[in-house]
């Protein structure tokens, strides 16, 4: 190769680069007011409503702060909130990851038929939801006797609010966690086995490493959505005061009862716990990337 | 025998039959190759060996123990995988110890055994390191350590260097060779490559559609084809359409040299396989019934040339000469030279319209090497 490269024919075009200018503009100019729209839709929808809780609650002041946590029912609905949260948690996150599974390695039949219904919680308005729940086990209900017989009370009280919560959060672990090890595929679960691991400990020491960030993001979207539920829960609760009242009821039952500030103080509450969780993943993850890089 | 013995393995998917019947045995402390085109089931049979996969029917044997139903951590075999399947979230060191940690294997021991393998593969270095922080060649020995770690009774490895790229199969191959003089190890390795099965093994076994078709060393399998698809598979060779006649193959104007098809009858169509390296040249008739050719082309190789030569009834083939046995005076494009058709391989062609199955020389399964084309044509 010789130490002067040659340069490639030019087409004599005079008019070329004045078009191409033009042409570069244009796209500047569509770019920009893409990304513009974005921003507007972004503000007007997302950030405008949220920073107007917040501004509303930070007004309240101090002292409606310390008096909203004074009330005993409202520690309560946090308490119950905390509850509901937690378990729905817990099974969606053990549930889900068994689901993903089946979904993504057993070729079973109704595979197509399991993974649509995986979604229909989605589909659903969670008031329906609430209904079905108090069509099986409220006055009538299938379920009814059987767990009169027993004593154990559904409606109006937590386990049915634990229920709707659960069906209502089903698909965001599956949804994030399934692709992922479609993706993955078996081959290290292979090599495990064949260097000696029993299934238990393919799954902890490999399959669930290489999914962890999948489920913690699912788990986090389900803990924001198990915070924020309202439809369903007010259906099947029955709304009673310090007993069946979650966080998101009792902002509801604030503004009724004309405690606007109470109700800002709460939601603002929420809506911290919601962003902190969901950022604090995000940040767990970069780190856990970077550390791969370095 | 205390290698690994297959007997009578048997595995459908569906309706599709992916090993048929197959039997063959690896001696203890040797490489053997399973050697076969893409679908020829014998990745599906090392899978089987492994226990990854369960057959229909048959027996596997390791080191003398039946195996056959064994779970997969219970039968101390190394997998080496195509794709290396290393642990993305573990380093290297982490990787091959990971069959010494799920073993309960002490912890000053698991230690001393990863250092030592490290320093066997040269990957000391980068021993914490992650391996997409590595090359498809490093990847690839993490893998053959992680395997080699627990003290594998066999070493099982499937197209390992198919993903690498030709330089680094050259170097890998023959640091593999060298691991396995020093280790011993009783390694089966499945590959489509036929050089690499050829250099490495110390027996071939050659796989078609799910059967094996021959087992025997790689002279064996290059000089002695059993079957009319080893012929093909196992080496480039020409494929030449001609007829017994006095007890020889004629082809075209002459004869081929050589012995072969003693058994068939007179009259009888039949196709010659003919190594390109196994044709002679010559200027002037020199032998009695050699088959003249005309040269269409010439490719100087350096060390070689590449002819493409016409026979006088129409056919096609190749011949690769070494530069210093080309005939004096030199012969160019057009001229007419006289071929030896040395060593010529004979499988009867059975007369079907449309497509040759013909029977093997040994009456293996009516298969055709090169796709059922009734051309004679060049197969490498």
């Amino acid at each position: 190769m010789s130490a002067r490269t040659a340069a490639p024919p030019v087409a004599p075009n005079a008019t070329a680069p004045r078009s191409d200018a033009a042409i570069l503009r244009r796209r500047r100019l569509i770019h920009g007011s893409l990304t513009g729209i974005a921003l507007v839709y972004a503000a007007v929808l997302l950030i405008a409503p949220l920073a107007g809780i917040i501004w509303a609650a930070i007004k309240a002041g101090g002292h409606a702060w310390v008096e909203t946590f004074s009330q005993p029912d409202v520690r309560h609905a946090f308490y119950l909130t905390l509850i509901i949260t937690a378990t729905t948690v817990v099974v969606t996150a053990v549930l889900g990851v068994v689901v993903a599974l089946m979904l993504a390695r057993d070729p079973f039949p109704g595979r197509a038929l399991v993974s649509a219904f995986v979604d229909l919680p989605l589909a659903v308005s969670p008031v329906i939801v609430g209904l079905a729940c108090v069509l099986m086990f409220g006055t009538g209900g299938w379920f009814k006797p059987w767990f009169d017989a027993h004593g154990i009370q559904i409606i109006f009280a937590l386990p049915s609010m634990v229920l709707v919560t659960i069906f209502i959060c089903i698909p965001f672990v599956i949804r994030e966690v399934a692709p992922l090890l479609g993706e993955l595929g078996t081959e290290e679960e292979e090599a495990a086995r064949t260097l000696g691991a029993s299934s238990l400990q393919t799954f902890f020491k490999v399959t669930l490493p290489n999914i962890r960030w999948a489920l913690l993001y699912g788990i986090a979207l389900t803990t924001a959505r198990a915070i924020g539920e309202i439809g369903a829960v007010l259906v099947v609760s029955g709304q009673i005061t310090g007993h069946t009242e979650t966080a998101t009821l009792f902002i509801l039952r604030a503004f009724d009862e004309g405690r606007d500030a109470q109700g800002y103080i709460v939601a603002t509450t929420l809506a911290l716990v919601s962003v902190l969780l969901l950022s604090g993943i995000e940040i767990l993850k970069h780190r856990g990337e970077r550390k791969l890089a370095s | 025998m205390t290698g690994i013995v297959v007997e009578g393995l048997n595995k459908s998917f569906g309706s599709f039959r992916a090993v048929a019947d197959v039997s063959f045995e690896a001696e203890e402390g040797k490489i053997t190759a399973i050697l076969g085109p893409s679908g020829s089931g014998k990745s599906t049979v090392l899978r089987m060996i492994a226990g990854l996969e369960r057959p229909d029917t048959g027996r596997i044997s390791l080191a003398g123990e039946e195996q056959t139903n064994a779970p997969v951590q219970e039968r101390r075999v190394g997998f080496v995988f195509q794709h290396y399947a290393l642990f993305r979230h573990m380093t290297v060191r982490q990787n091959v110890a990971f069959g010494l940690r799920v073993r309960k294997v002490g912890k000053d021991e698991t230690v001393k055994r990863v250092d030592e393998l490290l320093r066997l593969v040269q990957l000391a270095p980068w021993a914490d390191r992650y391996p997409d922080q590595l090359s498809g060649g490093q990847r690839q020995r993490v893998a053959l350590a992680r395997a080699l770690a627990p003290r594998p009774t066999v070493l099982l490895l499937d197209e390992p260097f198919g993903a690498l790229d030709a330089r680094v199969r050259q170097d890998l191959r023959r640091w593999l060779d060298d691991l396995h003089s020093e280790l011993g190890v009783t390694s089966l390795l499945v590959t489509h490559d036929q050089e690499e099965a050829l250099e490495l093994a110390n027996e071939v076994v050659v796989m078609h559609q799910g059967r094996v078709e021959q087992v025997g060393t790689p002279d064996d399998v290059y000089n002695r084809p059993a079957t009319r698809f080893v012929a093909g598979f196992v080496g480039a060779a020409n494929v030449l359409e001609g007829r017994m006649d006095g007890g020889r193959v004629r082809v075209a104007d002459g004869w081929t040299s050589g012995d072969g098809g003693d058994d068939l009858a007179e009259g009888v169509r039949v196709h010659a396989y003919v190594r390109p390296h196994q044709i002679s040249i010559a200027g002037e008739q020199t032998r009695l019934g050699s088959t003249s050719a005309v040269i269409e082309r010439i490719t100087n190789l350096g060390w070689a040339s590449k002819l493409r030569l016409r026979l006088t009834d129409g056919q096609d083939l190749t011949a690769d000469v070494s530069n210093d046995e080309l005939p004096v005076p030199p012969v160019g494009e057009g001229d007419r030279v006289h071929l030896d058709l040395r060593n010529a391989k004979v499988f009867e062609v059975e007369d079907r319209p449309g497509h040759y199955a013909g029977v093997g020389a040994n009456g293996a399964a009516p298969e055709s090497a090169d796709g059922g084309s009734a051309e004679p044509a060049i197969v490498a």
